[in-house]
């Protein structure tokens, strides 16, 4: 049972790709790319808890009570809102193909052709 | 690990499912804002509250508005 | 246009059908699947985490920095190298998205036209207008509250940034972005993205002029659970909300004008 959140973010991780691998449109993938890297969120909070700990925020806590790890939190907290910035130049980037190729079938997009 | 963690975790599970399995961009945001809203409660049950309210500012959102917006501009160009 | 998974016949060759490829995958997840989960079978049991770091930095964050939320104390202080780095992946994100969505020498901007096929600017209903616009004025001040208090209680730059940039959806949402846009100068919301940037670098360098480390916190301390108790903590975390605010704004307003204002050059779109 402990195992739990490490079975789940493997889970997501495979769901994602499996959507990237077999995705029919660039803009599916974008979004299950973003699924991906929700996976690693799950991971690296799953690592730093402590059983019972409280959050790392000692406003009305005494300050030796049992708290979970902030360093992972610290790093999730950057990290969503960076993703989300470059999933928005990816969803820009299919815009583009769509403008310049017409198509947004990743099977249909020949890196070789014109 | 409470009982809160173990149904936080399934829903985020058969969430990420949900939005994989979801072909069509349109439905897909939307079930993109659900998935994050439920990342949001998970890291909640985790102890942190702060990464919880990105996750729900970003994934409920910030990110199916923009998804929506290409999605806007990309359908422009079929018609 | 269908993105199902229809089966999609090799037309180049070397190609592999849609079927092979899935196959191939699966099998390549279950072999990724069986080192992962042995990779973490070795990671200490959850909720039983030994990491010293963690452990040291709850103990010694509020006594040394003052700051009761030790996350921000982590993020501007202790690992304030780390957070440059990464607010310049979202500065380099936001200004390649600005670069790829530029008008094109085949498109112009034209009257504005908010529609997906055909139909005529729509406004929004006056119960909408209403209510997003009442809405403006509470989520900024949410958003400023929730920055400046970064050190003290959940929060911070990064979450008040994004908070402040989705006020603007209200104004797109109360049918009012095209006033808003003749407005809003564009520059400014650059301007104001880079200030951010760039005050983060310059408080970073004002430990460097005053003796210390680069990014070393040098204002004077106070008590721990005041607003303005934890240095230079504060205003990175401010430098750092100007900064997400401008960049998820210039994110939203580059999409909208897509949408609403691009278009090709000849009327056809």
């Amino acid at each position: 049972m402990s195992f739990a959140p490490y079975a789940v973010a493997i889970w997501i991780f495979l769901v994602g790709l499996y959507g990237v691998v077999t995705s029919r449109h660039l803009m599916h993938l974008v979004i299950c790319l973003s699924v991906v890297q929700s996976s690693t969120y799950l991971l690296l909070l799953g690592i730093g808890y402590r059983t019972d700990g409280a959050a790392s925020i000692f406003v009305d806590i005494p300050p030796n009570t049992k708290a979970v790890d902030p360093v992972v939190k610290a790093l999730t907290l950057t990290d969503v809102v960076v993703g989300a910035a470059v999933t928005a130049l990816l969803l820009a980037l299919t815009v583009q193909a769509k403008k310049r190729f017409g198509t947004l079938d990743p099977d249909e997009l020949d890196p070789l052709r014109d | 690990m409470t009982a809160l963690q173990v149904a936080a975790l399934v829903v985020v599970a058969v969430g990420a499912l949900a939005v994989v399995a979801a072909r069509d961009p349109l439905r897909q945001a939307i079930v993109a804002s659900f998935y994050g809203l439920s990342l949001g409660v998970l890291f909640f049950t985790f102890a942190a509250p702060d990464v919880a309210l990105s996750s729900i500012v970003i994934g409920s959102v910030a990110l199916p508005t923009i998804i929506l917006l290409a999605l806007a501009k990309i359908s422009d160009r079929d018609s | 246009m269908s993105a199902g998974e229809s089966a999609h016949t090799p037309r180049r060759p070397g190609e592999i059908s849609f079927a092979t490829r899935r196959t191939l995958f699966l099998v390549s997840a279950l072999v990724l699947a069986g080192v992962m989960v042995w990779a973490l079978g070795g990671v200490p049991s959850f909720g039983d985490y030994h990491g010293v770091y963690g452990l040291v930095l709850n103990h010694v964050a509020v006594p040394e920095r003052h700051a009761t939320n030790v996350i921000t104390a982590v993020n501007f202080d202790y690992r304030g190298f780390d957070t440059l780095g990464e607010e310049f992946i979202l500065f380099a994100a936001v200004l390649g998205l600005a670069l790829i969505l530029r008008e094109g020498r085949d498109e112009e901007e034209g009257p504005p036209d908010d529609d997906a096929s055909g139909r005529r600017v729509v406004g929004a209903s006056n119960a909408v207008r209403l209510i997003t616009v009442l809405l403006i004025g509470p989520t900024v001040v949410l958003a400023g509250y929730v920055i400046v208090h970064g050190p003290i209680t959940p929060g911070g730059g990064f979450q008040g940034g994004v908070i402040a940039a989705t006020a603007l959806l209200f104004v797109y949402l109360g049918g009012e972005y095209l006033t808003l846009r003749r407005v809003r100068p564009l520059p400014a919301v650059e301007i104001t993205k880079a200030a951010g940037a760039g005050a983060f670098v310059l408080i970073g360098a004002g430990g460097l002029i005053f003796g210390t480390a680069f990014l070393a916190n040098f204002l004077p301390l106070g008590t721990a659970g005041d607003v303005f108790s934890a240095g230079t903590m504060q205003p990175l975390s401010v430098a750092v909300g100007l900064e997400v605010t401008g960049g998820f704004v210039l994110i939203l307003s580059e999409f909208l004008d897509q949408t609403l204002v691009v278009r090709r050059r000849g009327g056809a779109r």
